[in-house]
């Protein structure tokens, strides 16, 4: 038989506005949503929601839950994995997505061990599809494909549930594409009250204080990414890429591999681990290109790399290789593009 | 105060050069055939722990480690830089599990562990990267979690107080004990091995590895009850055989690929100056930059 229960987006927000990563998840869910012939449902948790719906519904979203309740913001673990955990087992969705930002990983084991419910982190694709079980050969239909890497990105898992409901996956930011469906969709809106979910012993971590500060580094919406790996040798290696993406209007990204040797700050890694961008340009310097990096940046438009190695993995799927090395060719990236723009 | 301190740590392949030969045909992974290390961030919650027992006199580090029998080496490493002692959690029922279910028989393990103050882990193992154990394993156990911890500022009156780095910031927030806590690889780092520790620890083992052992050496472990590395199975920790291993994991690998990606036709360039220009001045004329 098929599962005609509904498809749940958690969505998460801050002063006022929903994710990025939600709305992101809100575009794909209104897809499988049409492939299963199911509405797309989102989830929202916290204070202060008046019209938030009016961000989500453009998204294609059927139902939006709302509750309510000072406490419930800033988020913290058990109150918001109560709510989720009540309101699942009436409603049974037969998939729940969420981001995989702190949040998000934070909540979705919590509620997926209470529920007993397999979740899969870091997906970088969600499918629908038919699995039929090796052992048992029971088949079923239309299950969710959690697509992921796994094993440092050397190997991509598909991974099904195909007895426990909901289905859970985690996405990260970027991941997904944001697209609004119909900016004038409309749906319902619930407004839950938050006592049937949530005891007052929920509210046990207190949070003491909190400094949230908007990242200054935008490395996901760059037209334009110049990015530096292991191979740039230190932090003031980097240097000369700061000059060179200053000089393009570009951003400054780079590989888990200089992140973890301390070169470049977390936010601007790239790849499975870190960012997925889509830029007009990328440019990596003294990037090898393991796959777990190419993973994040192999659907830039024009990829150019500079590498001493000719042999450099990065260099398959680049568009233009440049055998040199970086200290040599940045400089002149520099001084030409100045030498020929306006 | 005097703590009994847990900490969570796995053994885990080393993630930098693995191919497919690595993976079983029913897609899990064949821990066997690769080098073991311990997981990074299991490092973290390691000094964490330290630290506690530090300023608490009289704390037991009791490190927890679900695996194959010769997890037992990353037991006697903590050994090394600190800790007490340690369990494997070891039995072939236990292959293949998913995270809810090593979550399971982790909280089976605690339970039968019985008296702790707090469970301390890294945030995530590097062969999977999910960070689900630790949330799965406080919700088995009922008790609250507080996940990326950076810091554990202050202990004391039955509560923690913890500084969590999240994405954009850092959160202060204090716990009810006993709680679990995932500790960031952005926490200090662990202390090294102590020479002395090291000579006292060195012989060291699990019941399996003893068995291997010449009979002066396996005297020495009757001697000296405290290097005893213990070793627990699924019937031990009272698992329900339903709930732990393949069985008890309601994921399941639908297929395993190797990573291709399809290569580009591409145009090589020497860094000469004028092949450099010209590729600028194409970027300009095609609007890619400028």
């Amino acid at each position: 038989m098929t599962d005609k229960n509904n498809l749940i987006v958690y969505c998460e927000f801050d002063e006022g506005k929903v994710a990025d990563v939600s709305l992101e998840l809100l575009t794909k869910g209104r897809a499988l949503a049409d492939r299963l012939g199911v509405k797309l449902e989102a989830l929202v948790i916290g204070d202060n929601l008046k019209g938030i719906e009016e961000q989500i519904f453009p998204y294609g979203a059927d139902v939006v839950y709302k509750v309510e309740d000072k406490r419930l913001f800033p988020y913290t673990s058990n109150p918001h994995a109560s709510v989720l955990i009540n309101l699942f087992k009436e409603i049974k969705p037969q998939i729940c997505l969420m981001g995989a930002t702190c949040i998000g990983r934070d909540l979705g084991p919590r509620v997926s061990s209470c529920l007993h419910s397999g979740l899969t982190a870091d997906c970088t694709a969600l499918e629908i599809g038919d699995h039929k079980d090796a052992k048992t050969g029971k088949e079923y239909t239309d299950l969710l494909f959690q697509i992921r890497p796994a094993f440092g990105g050397n190997i991509v898992a598909t991974i099904v549930n195909p007895e426990c409901r909901p289905q859970m996956a985690t996405v990260r930011e970027g991941v997904m594409k944001k697209e609004v469906r119909d900016p004038n969709y409309k749906g319902e809106v619930i407004d839950l009250d938050p006592n049937k979910y949530v005891k007052d012993d929920d509210f046990i971590v207190e949070i003491i204080d909190r400094h949230i500060e908007k990242s200054k580094i935008n490395i996901k919406n760059s037209p334009i990414i110049v990015a530096g790996g292991y191979g740039m040798g230190s932090k003031e290696g980097f240097d000369m890429l700061y000059k060179l993406a200053d000089t393009l209007g570009a951003e400054v990204g780079a590989s888990r591999a200089a992140v973890d040797a301390g070169f470049a700050e977390h936010e601007r890694q790239i790849g499975q681990t870190g960012v997925t961008v889509r830029p007009k340009l990328y440019i990596a310097c003294g990037i090898s290109g393991q796959i777990q990096h190419i993973a994040g940046m192999q659907e830039s438009s024009i990829i150019i790399s500079i590498n001493n190695d000719p042999n450099a993995p990065i260099n398959t799927i680049a568009d233009y290789v440049i055998n040199g090395n970086v200290e040599d060719v940045v400089p002149k990236l520099i001084k030409y593009y100045k030498k020929n723009s306006k | 105060m005097s703590l009994n301190i847990i900490v969570l740590a796995k053994q885990v392949p080393d993630t930098r050069n693995v191919g497919k030969d690595a993976m079983k045909e029913d897609g899990t992974i064949n821990r066997a055939a690769l080098p073991a290390i311990f997981n990074p961030e299991d490092l973290n919650a390691l000094e964490q722990a330290l630290q506690l027992k530090d300023a608490n006199p009289g704390s037991t580090v009791t490190v927890l480690t679900m695996g194959l029998p010769r997890a037992a080496e990353i037991v006697r490493e903590a050994m090394y830089r600190g800790a007490d002692g340690g369990i494997v959690l070891t039995d072939r029922p236990f292959g293949g599990a998913d995270t809810l279910a090593t979550s399971y028989s982790l909280a089976q393990a605690v339970k039968k562990f019985g008296n702790y103050d707090i469970i301390l882990g890294g945030r995530q193992a590097i062969d999977g990267d999910t960070a689900q154990v630790g949330p799965q394993i406080a919700e088995k156990l009922g008790i609250p979690q507080v996940t990326y911890a950076e810091e554990i500022l202050d202990l004391s009156d039955g509560h923690v107080t913890v500084k969590r780095r999240l994405e954009h910031g850092v959160e202060v927030v204090k716990a009810p004990l006993p709680c679990v806590v995932t500790v960031n690889g952005t926490a200090a780092e662990c202390r090294p091995r102590n020479a002395q520790r090291v000579m006292k620890y060195k012989y060291a083992a699990s019941p399996s590895e003893k068995a291997n052992l010449p009979e002066d050496k396996q005297a020495l472990l009757e001697a000296r009850p405290f290097l005893n590395i213990k070793e627990w199975n699924a019937a031990f920790v009272e698992a329900d055989p339903a709930q732990i291993g393949l069985p008890g994991s309601p994921t399941k690998v639908k297929a395993v690929e190797n990573v291709v990606f399809t290569a580009k036709e591409n145009l090589v360039l020497n860094d000469d100056d004028t092949a450099i220009e010209n590729l600028i001045k194409d970027l300009i004329a095609n609007h890619t930059i400028g």
